[in-house]
């Protein structure tokens, strides 16, 4: 056990290394890169494959390729390049594949800019390929959970062979905070009653996502939604702080929700009953928590406050049947929301 | 009486396939998709390489590839086997893959992953079939199609003026360094059947030796998008395919070509551990003190007067004094030559921000910076600015100093540790409650790259903290 001071995207392949990560596969992209650096420089210490793909469409496919053969691998990118590699996710869900996809978001839609946003969050946490799919989506808001939500990213991702994103973004990946290395390295071994790696035990195996007939493929869709519906209720987390008597609820993840801890507090100094609701996984969206807080009774409001434009705001009243007002407190374009801004609109909502 | 020869490598039933007819191969009749499926499990079973293979499965007639190989299969999307291709084999070195495609899949969708994963020598032998139509998808335009060949989407001919021509793949994968084998056969006769055999073989040996990427194109034509039947097909290849694209073996470095063999993975914690340097570098845990005061030190200034490695080496100096600390840099086109600023937050408890709204600690290294930051700062607290832009107007409620952060640190040696020397008066003036040696710890891990560094800046920040005492 010992901490060091470290940056978020370095953050990022310490967990992978320690989570047993056997290969990294990406493509560059600003503010994803250093992620990508880190992978070429450190990997092949440890014998672990590195391989700088032509195309993000190529990076997904090459973690399509080592997670067939029984493999633990990840790739990171930006907006952009998760778009490019929409398809592969797809097929990596048709497949029942586990994979680990670090998302540091950037500002959009298209080229758009290179500083800090949500705004993938549908295009992450509701699917961007095709098909009846889920991914897993972890949203770190620390160095510390870069990596370990890294490292859980890997565990959940196996256990329940589906794609498990870590969401986050530009401030998230360039901070540097001391970080408390883990304690066990993993050693995986490959699940050979499934994949495909050139064994003996594995000559009968086959990976596909072809289901010719129509009702083999609409049972293996049931069967999806029956695992998914077990990852919802299994795979639910979220964090909170001052909820108790909370009247205003600032919903928030990731960076924003670190400035929104101070503007809580900064409210609570002022005599308003404010509180923090951080979901740590945004699919499945931790509603059991949310709504066993307002069922207290006490929340009359509450701010979604987000990088994006109402994007978790539509989950958090899907969640709670609306019962509760939830309004929108939110930057774009690579800004950041402010401390005075999450404070004014607690203001407000209090009045 | 003719002899029937057993197909090897091959599942005798197709259990993979199912439904009514499991023996029926879904190919059309007078494809030769069947004749090279043959090939490559009679070559698979005869090497031996059976438990060791993994058979690639693409987009296209050949999709079903895995209902016929008794081997390990993997299908993949449109396009994409090479790049799945490269993603096994880096991780299971000794696997042999056959990556089996198709004219539109490999050419035409998957040109860029074919040529990239030959550009870097995979490990792989990829059979490709060359038949000048998408055959699947109902008889389009391939990138193989022949000038003047009619498909349904060139239904008056391929017109070069509009379409362009034939892509030869096999030469195209010639220009490359790394493939070891090259080769396009014919599957027109069963003479050339017995050279494409041979082919077949050699790729499929490559692999079993370690060696590289093969590459073999099949020419094969399609009895039913081109409304031939076996014999008009076969005329089809020869008198027009071939002139298109001769056969022939292109490149064979086999035999000189040495097996390269990857490491395996090391899970080991002690190799994570070494890897970061954790026996000599390492901070203790944070302690938890909510009575300490929670600093917020914004440093802004051009690029390049090193104001994001001050921040560093104060967050480095805060965290090894067991502050919590974060430090988080501007974001954006500035960073390079133009202006750059970055945020260090040091506290007694977990740190909320990283984000810095209101510094209760200024560095402002230009005048835009101090004009940009100035009304933020907290009331009560300090602004250290460069004297080298002269006296600056203060604001009320704050302390502002013009430190000669020049003059301080070319006194003590080094003209251009300007940032050190304000690092050192911050230290003399605000403190942060971190002890001295922890800021000599960090410069000394900051410069251990250049030791000769260390000392001259270690003079520097003693002459600004020197300063500062001074000028408290």
């Amino acid at each position: 056990m010992a901490t060091q001071l470290v940056k978020g995207n370095v953050a990022v392949i310490i967990g992978a290394l320690y989570a047993g990560c056997d290969a990294y596969f990406g493509y560059p992209i600003t503010p994803a890169s250093e992620v990508l650096h880190e992978a070429a420089k450190q990997f092949p210490k440890a014998g672990r494959a590195f391989v700088q793909a032509e195309s993000e469409e190529a990076s997904i496919n090459m973690l399509y390729g080592a997670a067939a053969a029984g493999r633990r691998a990840m790739t990171a990118s930006s907006g952009p390049g998760i778009s490019l590699m929409s398809e592969g996710i797809s097929y990596i869900a048709g497949a029942e594949l586990p994979a680990v996809i670090v998302d540091d978001v950037r500002a959009g839609p298209g080229l758009g800019n290179i500083g800090p946003e949500q705004g993938d969050y549908n295009q992450v946490v509701k699917g961007g390929g095709h098909g009846n799919y889920r991914s897993l989506v972890l949203a770190p808001n620390s160095v510390q959970e870069m990596c370990d939500f890294t490292r859980l990213a890997f565990e959940l991702s196996q256990k329940w062979r589906m794609c498990a994103f870590v969401l986050s973004d530009g401030v998230l990946g360039q901070m540097i905070e001391p970080l408390r290395f883990p304690d066990e390295a993993v050693a995986p071994s490959p699940d050979t009653s499934w994949c495909v790696d050139g064994t003996p035990a594995t000559r009968p195996n086959c990976v596909t996502s072809i289901f010719l007939d129509f009702n083999t493929l609409e049972e293996f869709n049931k069967h999806l939604q029956e695992k998914y519906a077990k990852v919802a209720a299994a795979e639910q987390r979220s964090e909170e702080h001052l909820t108790e008597d909370a009247e205003i609820l600032i919903v928030s993840y990731g960076i924003s929700s670190r400035i929104a801890l101070g503007a809580m507090e900064a409210a609570r100094a002022e005599g308003i009953k404010a509180g923090v609701f951080r979901p740590q996984t945004l699919w499945p969206f931790p509603k059991d928590a949310l709504n066993a807080l307002l069922a207290r009774g006490n929340v009359k409001k509450i701010l979604s406050v987000e990088l994006s434009n109402g994007q978790m705001m539509d989950d958090i009243r899907l969640a709670t049947d609306c019962r509760v007002p939830v309004s929108l407190v939110n930057r774009m374009g690579g800004n950041v929301v402010t401390h005075d801004q999450i404070l004014s609109a607690i203001r407000d909502a209090a009045n | 009486m003719e002899k029937i020869i057993q197909a090897q490598g091959l599942y005798k039933t197709f259990p993979r396939k199912g439904g009514a007819a499991p023996t029926a191969t879904h190919y059309c009749p007078g494809c030769d998709h069947g004749v090279l499926h043959k090939l490559i499990g009679e070559a698979m079973a005869e090497l031996g390489l059976q438990d060791r293979a993994v058979v690639i499965s693409p987009v296209g007639c050949s999709v079903f590839a895995y209902y016929y190989f008794d081997a390990g299969n993997v299908q993949v999307a449109h396009g994409r086997a090479a790049a799945v291709a490269t993603g096994i084999s880096r991780v299971r070195d000794d696997a042999v893959i056959v990556s089996y495609q198709g004219d539109g899949d490999l050419a035409s969708i998957g040109l860029n992953e074919t040529m990239q994963a030959a550009n870097r020598g995979e490990k792989i032998a990829v059979f490709f079939v060359n038949n000048t139509v998408y055959g699947m998808t109902g008889g389009q335009m391939a990138p193989t199609t022949l000038v003047g060949e009619k498909t349904e989407t060139t239904p008056l001919g391929r017109d070069p003026r509009y379409a362009g021509y034939p892509l030869h793949m096999a030469e195209l994968v010639n220009q490359l360094r790394a493939p070891v084998y090259v080769a396009r056969v014919s599957f027109a006769d069963v003479g050339r059947i017995r050279k494409a055999r041979q082919a077949v073989r050699k790729a499929l040996e490559i692999q079993r030796d370690g060696k590289g990427y093969a590459f073999v194109e099949c020419l094969m034509a399609c009895p039913t998008n081109l409304k031939l039947d076996a014999a008009g097909a076969s005329r089809f290849i020869i008198d027009q395919m071939e002139k298109e694209f001769p056969p022939g073996v292109l490149r064979d470095r086999s035999a000189e070509a040495e097996a390269f063999a990857r490491p395996g993975a090391d899970y080991a914690r002690e190799t994570i551990e070494n890897i970061y340097h954790l026996a000599e570098d390492h901070a203790p845990d944070a302690e938890h003190d909510p009575a300490a005061p929670t600093h917020a030190v914004k440093i802004a200034g051009f690029g390049g007067q090193g104001v994001l490695s001050m921040g560093i080496l104060l967050a480095r100096a805060g965290c090894a004094a067991g502050k919590n600390v974060s430090w988080y840099p501007s974001y954006g086109p500035e960073q390079r030559g133009g202006t750059a600023n970055c945020g260090v937050v040091i506290s007694g408890v977990k740190v909320g921000s990283p984000v810095i709204a209101r510094p209760t600690v200024l560095v402002a290294m230009n005048r835009p910076s101090l004009e940009k930051f100035l009304g933020d700062v907290v009331d009560g607290w300090l602004v250290l600015y460069d004297a080298a832009m002269g006296e600056m107007p203060g604001r009320e409620g704050v302390k502002m100093l013009a430190v000669p952060a020049h003059e301080i640190a070319e006194g003590a040696g080094s003209a251009r540790a300007t940032n050190t020397a304000m690092l050192g008066v911050m230290a003399g003036l605000a403190g942060f409650g971190i002890d001295e040696k922890f800021y000599l710890d960090a410069i000394a891990r900051n410069f251990a790259a250049k030791p000769k560094l260390v000392p001259v800046n270690e003079a520097v920040f003693a002459a600004g903290k020197a300063w500062a005492q001074a000028h408290a």
